[in-house]
Order: C-alpha cells, then sequence, then structure tokens
C-alpha cells in the first residue's frame, strides 16, 4: 500500500493514536508499530480508513467500528470487533473469548481460532471463523451469521433468536433451543458470498451443516406458566 | 480481577534471568491487581538443605530469632534477608523443629513457605514497588509465578496476597472468586489442616496440598478440583519442579501462554509478554478450560 501513514506505539500514547484514527478527516491506509498487546486500538473508528495493526492486539481491538478496515497482523485479545456496526476487521491469527461480540454489522474474519462465546449476542454483524470456535459460541445471537470452517465447542447457540450458524466441522454439543436446520438455496448462496468475502476458499458450501433457533425459547409458551 | 504472570525456562542459560523477565511482567499487570503483589522464586536448590521463608519479624528480636533457630538448626544453618521477608536454609532433619520454633516465637514473624527450592516474597503495594523491595529483578532461578492482586473476597493485607504455599514446593495464584471456599475450608480443617486467612484462594491451595499429601499427582489433584472447587477461576499452580495451569469450565477469567524453545510464559494477557526474548516466534495459546496443562523439569 503506498502512502502508508504511520503510529509508533513506542512513542506515542494510545489515546494520541485513536485520536488521529478517529478523526472525521483521517484518510488513506494507516499502520500501527509496536502494538504489544495493548487494549482498546483502533477503536470508534468511523471513516471510510484502512488500518493496520501490526503485531498482537489486547482488549477490545477494533471495537465499535463503523466503516474502517481493520486488519490485526497477530492475535486479538478478548472482545475484538466488539459492537462492530459496519466496516471489516481481519484476524490473521487467532481471537481470544467473545469475539465480534453484540456487533450490529460488518463483516469480522478470523484466519485461526475463536475462543469461547465468539459472536456473543450478535445482532447482524457477519463473522466467519477459518479454524474452530470455543464453548458457548452464538450464544443469545439475534440476527446475522457465523460460520466456522472448523469445529464448535459445547453448548453452540444456547437461547439463539434469529442468527444463522454455519459449521463445517464437529460441533460438541447444542445448546438450549438451537437445532439444525435444512439449507435452502438462499443460505448457500448466504454462505457462499460470506466465504467468498472472507477470501475462504476450497470449503465448499455443500461441506457445512446450518444450525439454528427451533423457536421455542424467545415466545412465551402458556404450557410454561407455572414456572414463573 | 487480578493478574497472573508465570516463567518456566527451559533453556538454563535464561535463569540468570528469570527475576529481570519475571518482574518486568509483573508490572505490566498492574492494572488487573494494584493493590498488593508477591511471587514465588524457585531455584538453588542443594541436597539435604530446606529453605524456609518467613515475614515480618519485629526487627528488635531478629538476634533472639537467629539464636534460636541456631540451637535447633546447628552451624549449617544460613539467614538471608531482603526487606521484611527472610530465607532461613537449614539441614532437611531440623525442618520440623525450625517450623515448631517460628510459629511459637511471636513478635510478628509469619511463615510464608517452605521447600527445597520455593522463596516466596509479597506484601501490599504497587507491583512495581513490591518487586523493588525484594529486588526481584535480581534473582535468578529455574522458574517462577507472580500475582498481582485487586481483592475481593478477604481483606489487602500481606497475608491475603497470593501466592499462597500450603505444601513444600508448592504455591497457587488464582484470578477469580471461588464460592463454596467456607464449606470447603470446614472439610479441609477436619481433614487436619490450619489456615492463616479467610481468602477463598488459600482454600484452593489447601485443597490442593491436602490431595497431594494423600499421595496423588498434581494433574490427579487438579482434576479432582474440578468437582469439587465453585466458582471462577484461573489457577497457576508451582512445584519444585514445575508448573500447571487451569481454568474453570465457564472460563471467563483470561489466560493466555507462549512457548519457545527456551521457556514457557503465563500471563493473564497477552501484553505481560511483550518484552520477553523471542516473543515473536512464540507459539501463543489459550489454554482450554477444564484442562490440566504442566510443564516439569526433568527431575
Amino acid at each position: 500500500m503506498t502512502n502508508m501513514q504511520e503510529i509508533d506505539l513506542a512513542q506515542c500514547t494510545l489515546r494520541e493514536a485513536n485520536s488521529q484514527l478517529q478523526s472525521e478527516d483521517a484518510t488513506g491506509a494507516w499502520a500501527i508499530r509496536n502494538p504489544r498487546g495493548r487494549h482498546a486500538l483502533a477503536v470508534g473508528l468511523t471513516a471510510p480508513i484502512d488500518v493496520l495493526i501490526d503485531g498482537q492486539a489486547g482488549y477490545y481491538a477494533g471495537g465499535m467500528n463503523q466503516r474502517a478496515t481493520i486488519t490485526i497482523e497477530g492475535n486479538a485479545g478478548p472482545g475484538v470487533a466488539e459492537n462492530m456496526m459496519s466496516g471489516r476487521t481481519h484476524v490473521r491469527g487467532n481471537a481470544s473469548m467473545a469475539a465480534g461480540a453484540t456487533g450490529h454489522g460488518g463483516l469480522l474474519v478470523i484466519d485461526g481460532d475463536a475462543g469461547a462465546r465468539c459472536g456473543i449476542s450478535m445482532k447482524g454483524i457477519d463473522i466467519v471463523v477459518r479454524g474452530s470456535v470455543g464453548h458457548m459460541s452464538a450464544f443469545m445471537a439475534q440476527s446475522g451469521t457465523l460460520v466456522v470452517c472448523g469445529d464448535a465447542g459445547e453448548a453452540l447457540g444456547d437461547s439463539l433468536y434469529e442468527a444463522k450458524i454455519f459449521v463445517r466441522g464437529e460441533v460438541r454439543s447444542l445448546g438450549a433451543d438451537c437445532e439444525e436446520k435444512d439449507m435452502t438455496a438462499q443460505d448457500t448462496v448466504l454462505l457462499q458470498s460470506l466465504l467468498d468475502s472472507a477470501g475462504i476458499t476450497g470449503y465448499p458450501a455443500g461441506s457445512f451443516r446450518l444450525y439454528g433457533s427451533a423457536r421455542r425459547l424467545y415466545h412465551f409458551h402458556v404450557d410454561n406458566a407455572a414456572a414463573y | 480481577m487480578c493478574g497472573i504472570v508465570g516463567l518456566f525456562l527451559k533453556n538454563p542459560a535464561l535463569q540468570p534471568e528469570l527475576g529481570r523477565l519475571t518482574s518486568q511482567m509483573l508490572k505490566v499487570m498492574t492494572e488487573r491487581g494494584p493493590d498488593s503483589a508477591g511471587f514465588a522464586v524457585y531455584g538453588g536448590a542443594r541436597h539435604g538443605q530446606t529453605k524456609i521463608t518467613v515475614r515480618d519479624l519485629a526487627p528488635a528480636h531478629g538476634a533472639a530469632f537467629e539464636r534460636g533457630l541456631a540451637d535447633i538448626a546447628g552451624p549449617d544453618m544460613t539467614v538471608a534477608f531482603r526487606d521484611d521477608h527472610m530465607v532461613i536454609t537449614v539441614p532437611s532433619e531440623h525442618e520440623k523443629a525450625a517450623r515448631r520454633f517460628i510459629s511459637s516465637f511471636g513478635h510478628g514473624v509469619a511463615f510464608v513457605s517452605s521447600g527445597d527450592s520455593i522463596e516466596l516474597y509479597k506484601g501490599v503495594g504497587l507491583p512495581e514497588a513490591v518487586a523493588t523491595r525484594f529486588d526481584l529483578a535480581g534473582m535468578s532461578g529455574t522458574h517462577a509465578i507472580g500475582h498481582t492482586r485487586m481483592a475481593t473476597e478477604s481483606a489487602v493485607t500481606t497475608a491475603g496476597a497470593h501466592p499462597f504455599s500450603t505444601g513444600p514446593d508448592q504455591c497457587l495464584v488464582h484470578n477469580g472468586s471461588l464460592s463454596n471456599h467456607n464449606t470447603l475450608r470446614r472439610q479441609l480443617v477436619r481433614e487436619g489442616l490450619e489456615f492463616a486467612t479467610e481468602n477463598d484462594s488459600e482454600v484452593a491451595a489447601g485443597y490442593l496440598s491436602w490431595r497431594l499429601s494423600r499421595g496423588e499427582r498434581l494433574d490427579e489433584a487438579l482434576t479432582a478440583a474440578l468437582a469439587d472447587l465453585d466458582g471462577f477461576y484461573t489457577f497457576v499452580v508451582g512445584t519444585r519442579d514445575g508448573f500447571a495451569v487451569l481454568r474453570d469450565p465457564v472460563a471467563c477469567k483470561p489466560a493466555v501462554i507462549a512457548e519457545t524453545d527456551d521457556y514457557v510464559a503465563f500471563a493473564s494477557e497477552y501484553r505481560a509478554f511483550a518484552r520477553l526474548p523471542g516473543i515473536e516466534t512464540a507459539t501463543v495459546f489459550e489454554p482450554e478450560p477444564q484442562r490440566v496443562y504442566h510443564w516439569e523439569h526433568a527431575a
């Protein structure tokens, strides 16, 4: 990329770095050098800029992103791209727990594995994980799509609303009210478009299974009246 | 919230650096635990000798304390001071008598740890200040475990700071909180254990020591802990030859491990690793919940 604007966290504070990136006037491509696992890197961005985090990120990297394209060269700590609204975040390594938590929109791509509670309470974000996800992923997920090319841990999709979950590998167990669904032609188109967006080839859409809500939990059911 | 760090050296050439690297990591974890800190450093074991760490002896009684110990342990006893802690090395056959003397001496002295190679230091204050007070950076050894504390379950005192040592060469640090520690403490007291604090983590340490004292291996004791301890925890447990890691099934307390040919490092957050040598090419991963991880030097 030409004309990369550099921010060296060995030379400036986190707040100075984020202020530059958060400016409405920010344009072009940026690189954050020496991130060293610091928290809250490149959060709250609103301009359609490219940001490279050149190393390991701590908690909440790329949180609340709107429109920016953020790439994390290394691993990301808990809550990467939490509450993302739009734009794109790409983790080249692994992500810790609660990746993409509560995200409303945009695309989160994780090349490695994601930890526990990936996509917890997601509200429209799309998440594509090339590796596996940990336990309680997509817990209470409301909308959006979680694609897992590897395996899923225990209690996948517990208390799920209307998010869709595609898993290619093994699911250790399904959470309450999550069930396997038949994949429609529309689902296949959706899955393929997300794999394409994430740059993942070699995994045909037909090799995935779809999981969704059985819708027995989130509406009041009169038979459960005695439970309240 | 608390912070944990651990460093287990595979390459003996790094042993003189153990304290310096551990103190760097401990300082980075200050935001996770600014009220107190502590660390156990393993090294310098000599055949037939036992190291006993004590703290808070009133200085006016130092001479009488040393005389009394010398009467028990003989001329081979050595004493090394580090701020308000002291490490007493005695021939192992005199350890029991020395421990009895220490517990009955009074004048503020409190037992901290004992074993072939463990030395344990802890205190109230910012981690950097605690590490500086004891000159952690100047210590060498085979492995070390450190903790920065933000108290949730008991008072901010030196006794409440981690690590807790409840058995020979054993120590435990904890990030989290246990919900059944009072019940478990009562059960363990009936088994003959004694506890110095109201702290939940001390109960976890005592529980593991109790199981180890019955002949279980560390991995067996930790597996049993999954069934018997209720609450949130990331534990790091130190023994004479290594360390182990265990996370509860929910695993909301963070943990990350970095491994190279030279060392295995543990921390609550990656940023504690940022200045370790060779970290750029280390294998970095999160330990899975409910799985016992264990590294050990060949005995």
